[in-house]
């Protein structure tokens, strides 16, 4: 009997327990049954924990009164606005923050990374100390040392530093012209808007006739003419619009102006001058990493150094930097969330005081998360975009 | 005959000549490094014009003009603040970070029980050291004693409460002591969570890849005080009531989770750089899963992504300063936790204290990358394309 039994079966594929279907399939369920599990625990603990100490559940408390002053608002906000409304103005303060750095840590970290690759040694050591002491240092300490340690300890506004073009720098942040504009300003935006279609007509025309006769023509001057000539001819017609006021100087403060708080000022200076550091790494690797015969095969062709470094080089190590240059991004804008240390009231800040008035923590982190998560995706479709523009176009 | 002449042959070799004098030397390193062409002299002039304007004032400040020693805020603030010095000046005030050096160090913790902190640091160095030189034997045996034994030794020795040691809550804990401990659990944590969820993510059970794709993809898209808010704030709530966690071990899981995420992203990258024929010999063999991933893909995964995880240590090293903003004191922490102290409010605390902790922190995160470079030379088995 068991000898027919044997005979009638496929041919043997050993223990089920070793056929890594059946394995995978355990495993899954396992761990899917474990996750429910312990979900299902959370959930009911969340619960049970809320109902003891009476807070409700859900978004409702969005549309309630806030209650709480907000010292940098972008956008109207009293403390009479809802809870909704001071997320917005932190989430808001959190973009400013961060396309802010973005920019500055960029042009700081592009002539770092081009520094440290110089021929010339002092040069290089300077951007070399520079990269190595703050790669090696906690940004939160940065934001620190600008916070407390150089904008704390400047003079009272009484005796502010005097500082070109009527700004002013003291204690209580950097002060500068706000700019007014008059009547028939919108001339100028206008003048500025043709300047740019033409200067891209200009470039395309440009291209297509070095590509058919090989002439070519000074694209980079004309265009610097159009956008620089067009507007401040507007800006003459127009009959000058621009009326600036001036911060003066009172007794105790200084009225008028523009006011840069200390607090967004050493979080924009610390943010960008830590970021700057990497992004100088990751300039200088994509530099070096574009192999010399590159260079060499240029300058064969009779390429002059500039058109080597802009038609040659900087395309390709822009594919080598444009990735990592990405995360950095990404990391700026989680490191504005450091704002809550010194009081700048970004998203976590904002959403760290709701959060402590309302009791809603889940709904709280929960805003927190999705707000960072959209703004890091954001970042990376726009990076993305220029870096489809840079890829090697390949037959 | 005068073709004879012509026909002359040199048969000694002509003896070298040195370089010229504009070639060699200091002259000429000069004239290549500094002062090559315009734009070079220009930009040397710059450099010296930079390094003149800021290195005079550290000095000064730093060295020259700074205060060392001094029991209060007097010794280090101006005639017309109420100190000794003249007006004007400006220097650090060493003499602060001298007077709470024990609290940098160790925070609160009862300063006659420090002993146990300094010899839990004894045995972290005297097992570390051997285990950082390559050519110390017994690598196994030193690694079990650091990763498994130290742990265990350093927790009841640093919290106490058995064999007769006074127990020390850990909200006394602060200064260094927190960031090193920190640092290390999250190290020794966030490094195999991180080799589990990469081989997770890319493991062929769908269930499991996408846990930890999502996983890992939200951790990483959302800041460090985000986690670290949910771990203060959320982790009491999923607990039934009555249920506490120490608040030091819930910053530990934030941070362990917080590094592991990219920890994972990478192994992964090392993971994704063995080439396809490794796997296949693996299988080839008979070689299970745990096997082949553990005798031939990681040992040459984890080698080739060294940098990247000594980067994310280092990293992990100074994200521990961000506990600070769920009221924990680490280093930087307990350094501006001291600015208040109104024994020692100068304009020069706060700058003298962060260029302090500054120091510090340097330190430790200058000499990983220094010994991560060290490693990746030595381990370079000439396998790099």
């Amino acid at each position: 009997m068991a000898s027919q039994e044997i005979l009638r079966e496929e041919p043997s594929r050993g223990s089920f327990i070793n056929d890594p279907k059946i394995r995978s399939l355990f495993f899954q369920t396992l761990v899917v049954v474990l996750l429910f599990a312990s979900i299902w625990w959370i959930v009911n603990n969340v619960i049970e924990n809320l109902q003891r100490l009476h807070i409700a559940s859900g978004f409702q408390f969005l549309r309630n009164r806030a209650g709480f002053d907000i010292s940098d608002t972008p956008i109207a906000y009293t403390s009479d606005a809802t809870y909704g409304r001071a997320l917005l103005v932190g989430l808001i303060n959190t973009i400013i923050v961060a396309v802010a750095g973005i920019i500055t840590a960029t042009i700081i970290g592009f002539v770092i990374g081009i520094g440290r690759l110089s021929h010339n040694w002092l040069i290089r050591k300077i951007c070399t100390v520079y990269v190595e002491i703050f790669r090696n240092i906690p940004p939160l300490l940065v934001i620190f040392f600008w916070y407390s340690g150089v904008l704390a300890v400047l003079p009272p506004p009484r005796e502010s530093y005097h500082l070109p073009f009527g700004s002013f720098l003291n204690q209580r942040g950097f002060y500068f012209p706000r700019t007014i504009w008059g009547d028939g300003s919108w001339l100028i935006l206008v003048a500025f808007i043709v300047a740019l279609a033409m200067a891209w007509f200009v470039a395309h025309r440009a291209r297509q006739r070095q590509m058919s006769t090989g002439q070519q023509f000074p694209v980079f001057w004309t265009s610097v003419a159009l956008i620089v000539g067009l507007p401040v001819l507007a800006f003459l017609l127009a009959g000058m619009p621009l009326t600036f006021d001036f911060p003066k100087q009172s007794t105790f403060n200084l009225t008028g102006g523009f006011q840069i708080k200390p607090e967004f000022l050493s979080l924009y200076l610390a943010l960008s001058c830590y970021t700057a550091a990497f992004i100088a790494e990751i300039v200088r690797a994509g530099i070096k990493g574009v192999s010399k015969g590159q260079s060499e095969a240029a300058g064969a062709l009779g390429l002059r150094s500039g058109p080597i470094l802009r038609l040659v080089v900087i395309p390709q190590a822009m594919r080598i930097v444009i990735p990592p240059l990405t995360s950095q991004y990404l990391n700026l804008t989680k490191n504005s969330s450091l704002a809550i240390a010194i009081g700048y009231p970004d998203l976590t800040a904002t959403a760290g005081t709701v959060l402590n008035q309302t009791g809603q923590a889940v709904e709280g982190v929960f805003i927190m998360m999705i707000a960072y998560l959209v703004l890091s995706l954001i970042t990376s479709a726009v990076m993305n975009v220029v870096n489809a523009r840079m890829a090697l176009v390949e037959r | 005959m005068q073709e004879h002449d012509m026909s002359w042959v040199r048969t000694e070799m002509a003896l070298a000549q040195p370089a010229p004098p504009t070639e060699r030397g200091a002259y000429a390193w000069v004239r290549k490094n500094l002062v090559g062409s315009v734009g070079d002299t220009i930009l040397t002039v710059l450099g010296i014009a930079i390094v003149a304007w800021i290195l005079p004032q550290v000095i000064n400040w730093a060295l020259i003009n700074a205060q060392w020693t001094g029991p209060d805020r007097t010794v280090c603030t101006t005639a017309s603040q109420g100190g000794i010095h003249p007006d004007g000046w400006t220097g650090a005030c060493w003499a602060f970070v001298n007077a709470k050096f024990g609290q940098f160090m160790f925070g609160t913790y009862p300063v006659e029980e420090r002993w146990r902190p300094i010899l839990v640091a004894i045995l972290f160095v005297a097992l570390l050291v051997p285990m950082l030189i390559p050519k110390v034997p017994r690598k196994g045996l030193n690694a079990i004693l650091l990763f498994l034994m130290l742990p265990i030794v350093a927790f009841f020795l640093l919290i106490g409460g058995v064999f007769g040691l006074p127990h020390v809550e850990t909200s006394r804990w602060g200064g260094l002591l927190v960031t090193l401990s920190l640092s290390f659990v999250g190290i020794a944590v966030s490094l195999p969570l991180g080799v589990i969820l990469a081989l997770g993510r890319r493991s062929k059970m769908p269930i499991i890849k996408w846990l930890c794709v999502v996983f890992i993809e939200t951790v990483r898209g959302i800041p460090l005080i985000t986690v670290l808010f949910f771990a203060s704030v959320m982790l009491p709530l999923f607990l039934p009531a009555g249920v506490t966690f120490d608040k030091f071990l819930r910053a530990l899981i934030g941070v362990s989770l917080f590094a592991a995420a990219y920890m994972a992203e990478v192994v992964r990258g090392g993971l994704q750089a063995i080439p396809k024929g490794q796997y296949e010999g693996a299988d080839s063999l008979g070689l299970g899963y745990w096997q082949k991933m553990g005798l031939i893909v990681l040992p040459q995964a984890l080698k080739l992504v060294i940098p990247g995880i000594v980067n994310t240590f280092i990293g992990m090293f100074k994200d521990t300063s961000l506990v600070l903003i769920i009221s924990m004191f680490d280093l930087l922490g307990v350094v501006k936790q001291n600015f208040a102290d109104a024994n020692w409010a100068t304009p020069q605390t706060a700058k003298s204290g962060l260029v302090f902790a500054a120091f510090v922190f340097w330190l430790f995160c200058f000499g990983m990358s220094r010994y991560s470079m060290y490693t990746e030379r030595r381990l370079d088995t000439g396998y790099k394309r």
